[in-house]
């Protein structure tokens, strides 16, 4: 069912696409005001479901990609995501009739509810990661056989490139060149695809479940209860642990933020030491010696522990206390084709994904 | 020796000697006009109070919600250019974006986007446009502005472009101020900009309030070194108060929590501070003020200070109380200081929340007779909106069911009920001066902020040798060497600088000396 989105609802969006950011994927906050100022010039957005699009419609994903701190401070010009949708729409000599949302977790949750302000396209309900992934080529497009190019890779300064590649991990490759250079963040409409096979290779009704998150999140915190239990309660998840940070450890490399946080557990958790590795989002849990609890694909959530808000590898402080969660990923993350694109030999972490399982800690 | 600590707040300003542990005396004077008699009136009293010699005081710590307060109640404010250095990048949002359109009012909204700014690895996003900045000096002295914001766009990591636009400011408006972000946060820039933004326009109150301070002690015959407390809880040299007055922001929060540990000795509670302008809640656990860990609002704009996690609502003993069309509106306006002249109880003629209270019988202050006009009705729906005010702020910063005391300080703590909801409500001694108490306990700081090489050695080596040096600085500045701790350690590498650069910080504090004699 088609609905509205308006400025009142981007808070809330912005929350779940936080939480489903695992830590990365960037702070939806500037996304979100950008949205905002775009709500307010143009209207609301509308969001619709996969089945109400025709399959001869040319739907476009709409996405940032670049380092999280990057985006932290070099803000986009605005311009850059409207020229790269012009540009990919004038090189197939069609014009987009629908938007997708890439990434539903992060920075590139909100950043489609701008465009769609923009440009008065709707919004597909639904997204090709289900959270937060560092590299451009791991969405179930991929797996569905989709190309990522032709795609167009604007920035802030007015430079824009136009690829045209042979799968879409050599896009990654070439792109991450490119947006390094355009200044470690860059503006992308890429995978433009059609209606019928948007159908097949969306993860349906994301768009829908980031606002219900942050809904969550809203009512829990205004009820005095910290969100997590609510949050696992609704996405089959599991409380991993809650500990104190003693060291945060980074290095930007390639345009990725990569680094290794180290918690001591607190509550029921004292006495125990954990480590979580994060390329752009946390991506693998460990005990002290390094026995995994939690590895990606499935996603690895963290809420400060108090205030039980999102909390992003980039915000991650000495001395702060976190809760994390893990949450089950989307079943076409666990398949073969699905570990081959973002499972934990992918990241090179030497392990063989196996679920999490709650009560394995103990 | 004695430690003298003083809370300047927007009503009150409260004063304390205290020896070792001991509270010796606790005084509380309303807050002048002037911020000098209010000061010396605190501490002459409180001087007399302790029977001392006032040449024995040591240190003085004072601390001052007067910022903070400028802020929310946008008062004392000078306009601010706001130029931002990086376009074309971050045109899509403007300086002060997420301001309340009432400060933004204030402030003037003068934002500016100049071309220039660096990329995350050093390179110039574009050329710093000079032409630009002439003709944005020469728009500030035709809007008359007072001062100006400098935010580059990852300035952080190379202040250059920040320093030549303000020397071309300076060159084209002799004796601005201008402020440069690097020097007031960290990466982030809209929360880095908006603190230095905030800053800029509180610069002419930062100069008279210091000034005014240094006077008064002066004139008191007080010569020892003075404080101003800052944001975690630590002491900032008064002078350097008077370019950064916006990190003693939530200076007050933290002095009266840690005042209010101390005096009670509860170690996990939630901690109302109740001022005659706004009331400050938090929760303590283990004794400390917890940190915010995200964001920190302050008077609704977002900034990335390491402060405690204090929620504030326009509510004091000096808070206006209108009826306006059958509703009850209460704050945030308050009559601050002037409550003594202006509130109903002491013969003025406006009726604030300290009338209601003494109407409803729940404290007796000043005449009572002068509030017997007061309809009880208004009364009531008044005292009940005050409550759930107080109760909403609580639950804000209740996350857990469990029942741990609500500790009442600050002098607008008639207000507050002997419980809230399922919380029962402690008022220690001295719960009207715990601010000033907290600043005689504040902690001296030791920081390192620098750029390290790890060529021929490890970060966690680098980070050692940081700890180790900010130890030193603390212990210069008189700290007792078994109290320090670390509060803030973190590393930023700076991949494009030769030799695998990073930048490293290191914050340690403990406890003044003295202290504990």
């Amino acid at each position: 069912m088609a609905y509205q989105v308006t400025q009142s609802d981007l808070e809330a969006i912005a929350l779940g696409g936080a939480f489903l950011g695992t830590g990365g994927g960037g702070d939806p906050y500037i996304g979100k005001l950008m949205a905002r100022q775009a709500i307010a010039e143009h209207g609301p957005v509308t969001v619709i479901a996969a089945d109400e699009v025709a399959d001869d419609t040319l739907c476009v994903p709409v996405f940032m990609m670049g380092a999280p701190t990057v985006m932290l401070e070099k803000l986009p010009s605005g311009d850059e995501i409207l020229k790269a949708l012009a540009e990919l729409e004038t090189f197939l000599g069609k014009k987009a009739g629908a938007l997708i949302c890439v990434e539903a977790g992060g920075l590139n949750s909100t950043i489609p509810f701008m465009v769609a302000a923009a440009t008065g396209l709707p919004l597909i309900d639904g997204d090709g990661m289900g959270r937060a992934f560092p590299e451009l080529q791991m969405v179930t497009f991929t797996m569905h056989g989709i190309a990522s190019s032709p795609m167009v890779v604007a920035d802030d300064k007015g430079n824009s490139a136009l690829m045209s590649t042979i799968s879409n991990l050599w896009t990654e490759r070439l792109a991450r060149v490119v947006a390094v250079q355009m200044g470690g963040a860059a503006l992308v409409a890429a995978f433009p695809m059609n209606g019928a096979d948007m159908k097949k290779a969306l993860l349906h009704g994301t768009m829908t479940t980031i606002r219900d998150i942050g809904n969550t999140i809203l009512s829990e915190r205004k009820a005095s209860r910290h969100p997590g239990a609510a949050l696992r309660a609704m996405t089959g998840g599991a409380h991993l642990f809650t500990g104190r940070v003693v060291d945060v450890q980074r290095a930007t490399e390639g345009g990725f933020a990569r680094g290794k946080l180290t918690l001591r557990g607190i509550d029921d958790f004292a006495g125990q030491e954990f480590l979580v590795h994060f390329q752009n989002e946390f991506l693998l849990a460990e005990t002290a010696t390094g026995a995994p609890i939690c590895m990606t694909p499935d996603l690895i959530c963290a809420l400060d522990a108090d205030m039980g808000l999102p909390v992003t590898t980039e915000q991650m402080r000495y001395g702060m206390t976190v809760e994390f969660s893990a949450i089950p990923a989307d079943p076409q993350w666990h398949t073969p084709a699905g570990l081959e694109l973002a499972g934990p030999k992918y990241f090179g972490y030497d392990h063989e994904f196996r679920p999490f399982t709650t009560g394995e800690r103990a | 020796m004695y430690r003298l600590g003083i809370d300047v707040g927007g009503t009150n300003t409260d004063a304390v000697v205290m020896k070792g542990k001991d509270v010796l005396a606790g005084i509380k004077a309303p807050t002048s006009e002037d911020v000098t008699t209010g000061v010396v009136a605190a501490m002459n009293g409180a001087i007399a109070q302790a029977g001392i010699d006032r040449a024995n005081v040591s240190n003085v710590m004072i601390g001052t919600t007067h910022f903070t307060n400028a802020v929310i109640e946008r008062k004392h404010l000078t306009q601010v250019a706001a130029i931002r250095l990086g376009l074309p990048a971050t045109a899509c949002l403007p300086p002060a974006v997420d301001w309340p359109q009432d400060l933004k009012t204030v402030v003037g909204d003068h934002g500016y986007l100049v071309r220039g700014g660096y990329e995350f690895d050093g390179r110039e996003i574009s050329p710093l446009d000079e032409a630009e900045l002439i003709r944005i000096a020469k728009d500030i002295q035709s809007k008359d502005l007072k001062a100006a914001a400098i935010t580059c766009v990852f300035g952080p990591i190379n202040a250059e472009m920040e320093q030549r636009a303000k020397a071309i400011i300076q060159e084209h408006c002799p004796g601005l101020p201008v402020v440069l972000s690097t020097d007031i946060g960290r990466i982030g820039l809209l929360e880095r900009e908006s603190a230095t933004i905030m800053n800029a326009s509180l610069l002419r109150l930062a100069a008279k309030t210091v000034d005014a301070f240094g006077d008064a002690l002066r004139d008191a015959g007080i010569n020892c070194p003075f404080y101003i407390t800052q944001n975690d809880g630590t002491l900032m040299a008064a002078e350097t108060v008077k370019n950064f007055p916006v990190l003693t922001f939530a200076s007050g929060p933290t002095n009266s929590m840690r005042g209010a540990a101390f005096l009670t000795g509860v170690k996990e509670a939630i901690v109302v501070d109740i001022g005659g302008t706004t009331t400050d809640v938090g929760a303590l656990q283990q004794g400390f003020p917890r940190q915010a860990a995200t964001v920190v609002d302050v008077g609704g704009v977002r900034t990335n200070f390491r402060m405690p996690d204090v929620f504030s609502i326009g509510l004091g003993g000096g808070s206006l109380v209108r009826e306006q069309n059958g509703a009850v509106a209460v704050g945030p306006q308050s009559v601050g200081y002037k409550i003594i002249q202006e509130a109903k109880v002491f013969g003025g003629q406006t009726l604030t929340t300290t009338d209601i209270a003494v109407a409803s019988g729940k404290a007796q202050v000043g005449d009572p007779a002068k509030v017997a006009d007061v309809d009880p009705a208004l009364a009531k729906t008044a005292m009940d909106t005050i409550t759930s005010m107080l109760e909403n702020a609580v639950e804000r910063a209740r996350v857990s069911p469990e029942l741990i005391p609500v500790i009442a300080v600050g002098g607008g703590s008639i207000l507050m009920p002997d419980s809230l909801g399922d919380l029962t409500v402690i008022r220690p001694d001295n719960f009207a001066v715990a601010n000033a108490v907290g600043a005689a306990i504040a902690q001296i700081s030791g920081e390192v902020d620098r750029v390290f090489s790890l060529e021929k050695t490890t970060r966690e080596e680098c980070l050692v040798l940081a700890e180790q040096e900010a130890t030193q600085n603390a212990l210069a500045a008189g700290a007792v060497a078994e109290t320090i701790q670390v509060i803030e350690r973190e590393d930023v590498p700076l991949a494009y600088l030769p030799g695998n650069a990073t930048r490293i910080h290191v914050k340690v504090v403990g406890e003044m000396g003295g202290s504990n004699e």
